[in-house]
């Protein structure tokens, strides 16, 4: 029963497709308004992972069938042993790392191009850069944060990676096409020919509930609301995050206590009840954390996954 | 024995006739075609006449199945606005150009198809084994995912289509993915060729690669298959089909639908 008094929906773990790593735990170099899981310089309630742990989760996922792995924070590239992981990882699988693309090096992006090149999978760039501008970057994510986001953006182009862009929408909905065009052309003025565009609702937790506004009752999935509702939308539905603390149901819901599902993914449960606002963003957007080219949606009329 | 695989007809009758001269002069027994009959290209009609009239066996594509039912989209999940324009107006075309006859054949298409062919288990999907518009890209596509979704169809090799790029790969479990890929539109690499799959059952076993229960050899060839392009320009253009499809033909580039690329994929392109 959620704070409705309805019954909270269930969702059954179909497949482990994707695995998250909360490689830097919430430490940043940067402290956004809207983090829904608060991450800045000096917030260590999650710590980073080790190099080792990364590699128990990869033999361990093997058997799982993991179809990608990605790499997300915090800010990835704060933890020194990150490089090491992703090439590691691009052993078993394709991989993707969010970044907020401030503290990137050259010699880290030689080593990853190159590691790359020499195997199957793709190693994916995700900058994340809430606007167009700096008037509508900043304020979120910080004084100057654009101008050397559009910097870490050039250099990882110079290095031959087709980044893809996300932003969370902290704009009108009807505005997205204006902001989506004036984000092709500033990204073309650094050398971003061939964006990957994508946009991200607010999460209303974390940070994100002190700028704006929490999740109220209302925001909630039911169990009546997933009938007919296609759960492969719902990132728990096919993937589990693996922190310093075991294993959660989804990388959004990493402070709650709840979404602590076990220490390993082996003993983790299939099912999850979700109990919590955010899963009514997600039920409402979908697939708001996988890749453009993973997006597949179920066919009207198929059978789930 | 040799059988021949063809994916993504996408309305281009004219290398659909040029496929099956050409795997029939080259000893196929048996020809398939993994769905997606219509878009992109021109009269749409003309390939599924061609495919019936042939005998070529079918499953059906996430295209065919939108078609087939007269659904509002062709249910390929792109995620850019402009992509899904372009996708619309190929969409809206093929329906509207598409017998009543032929979207009754469509629509009862099998989504799957198992075979065996001298010990050889085969299955056929459009997109996964598991979900028909699913997208299985060669560098976004870990082993151990393929020998998860594949280990239920039982098959030895299974074959797919939908991303409009061709690739292979055995898995840890020896199994063999194809992806066999499409006839209706180039591979993205500057080539106006476009690219179909045969397959050889072979008694010499030479101890490498995907082995069928009675020791036969699967050995998979993709054949660039040159034909009459500028035809299927000429009648696109005549069709008023948006010029940047007809640019993907002449060129062999793609134009449109590109957002949904891996990085990997969409390096090898020009947009």
């Amino acid at each position: 029963m959620n704070a409705s008094g309805s019954q909270a929906g269930v969702v059954t773990l179909s497949g482990l497709d994707e695995l998250w790593f909360q490689v830097a735990g919430t430490r940043c170099n940067l402290e956004c308004a809207h983090c829904f899981i608060s991450c800045s310089p000096h917030n260590d309630s999650f710590g980073f992972l080790s190099l080792e742990a990364v590699r128990l989760a990869l033999e361990e996922s093997v058997c799982h069938g993991v179809r990608e792995y990605y790499f997300t924070g915090g800010e990835p590239f704060l933890n020194p042993e990150l490089v090491d992981m992703l090439c590691l990882a691009l052993e078993y699988g394709p991989v993707t790392v969010l970044t907020n693309a401030t503290v990137l090096k050259p010699t880290w992006l030689d080593r990853l191009q190159r590691a790359e090149s020499e195997g199957v999978y793709s190693l994916e760039f995700r900058v994340s850069i809430d606007g167009p501008d700096a008037a509508t970057n900043d304020p979120i994510r910080g004084e100057g944060t654009f101008d050397r986001a559009m910097r870490g953006v050039a250099l990882l182009v110079r290095h031959g990676m087709l980044p893809i862009i996300t932003m969370t929408r902290t704009w009108a909905d009807a505005d997205d096409p204006g902001v989506l065009t004036a984000f092709r052309r500033v990204l073309a003025e650094h050398g971003c020919e061939r964006p990957r565009l994508k946009i991200l609702p607010r999460l209303l937790i974390g940070a994100e509930a002190t700028r704006t506004c929490g999740y109220t009752e209302s925001d909630h999935v039911s169990a009546r609301m997933l009938d007919g509702y296609d759960q492969t939308q719902l990132v728990c539905s096919h993937s589990r995050t693996i922190s310093d603390r075991g294993v959660h149901v989804c990388p959004i819901l990493l402070d709650e206590p709840g979404s602590l599902v076990g220490d390993s993914l082996s003993q983790a449960p299939l099912e999850f009840q979700l109990d919590f606002g955010a899963c009514a963003t997600c039920y409402q957007y979908g697939a708001i954390c996988t890749n453009p080219s993973t997006s597949a949606y179920e066919s009207v009329g198929e059978g789930g996954a | 024995m040799r059988l021949a695989f063809l994916g993504g007809i996408y309305s281009n009758h004219v290398a659909l006739d040029a496929a099956l001269h050409d795997a029939r002069r080259r000893g196929a027994e048996e020809v398939f075609c993994l769905g997606d009959m219509g878009a992109f290209g021109p009269h749409p009609d003309r390939a599924v006449d061609t495919l019936r009239e042939q005998d070529v066996i079918c499953v059906q594509g996430n295209y065919d199945d939108s078609i087939g039912r007269a659904l509002e989209d062709c249910q390929c999940g792109y995620t850019d606005p402009q992509d899904n324009l372009f996708a619309q107006i190929s969409y809206d075309y093929t329906l509207a150009n598409t017998s009543s006859e032929h979207r009754d054949w469509l629509r009862q298409l099998p989504k799957s198809l198992d075979f065996e062919r001298d010990g050889v288990r085969f299955h056929l999907c459009h997109g996964s084994p598991r979900r028909t518009n699913e997208f299985l890209w060669e560098s976004t596509t870990s082993t151990a995912f393929l020998d998860r979704v594949m280990e239920p169809t039982g098959a030895d090799v299974v074959l797919g289509t939908h991303t409009g790029l061709h690739w292979t790969r055995q898995t840890h479990q020896g199994r063999r993915f194809v992806n066999v890929g499409v006839l209706g539109r180039p591979a993205n690499d500057g080539k106006t060729c476009v690219w179909y799959t045969l397959i050889d059952l072979m008694r010499e076993a030479n101890g490498g690669g995907v082995q069928g229960r009675d020791g036969e050899t699967v050995s998979v060839e993709f054949v660039p298959l040159e034909y009459d392009h500028g035809r299927l320009a000429t009648e696109m253009r005549a069709e008023r089909l948006p010029e940047e499809f007809v640019e993907t033909i002449e060129t062999g580039w793609w134009t449109t639908c590109l957002e949904v690329l891996p990085s990997r994929e969409r390096r090898r392109g020009r947009c």
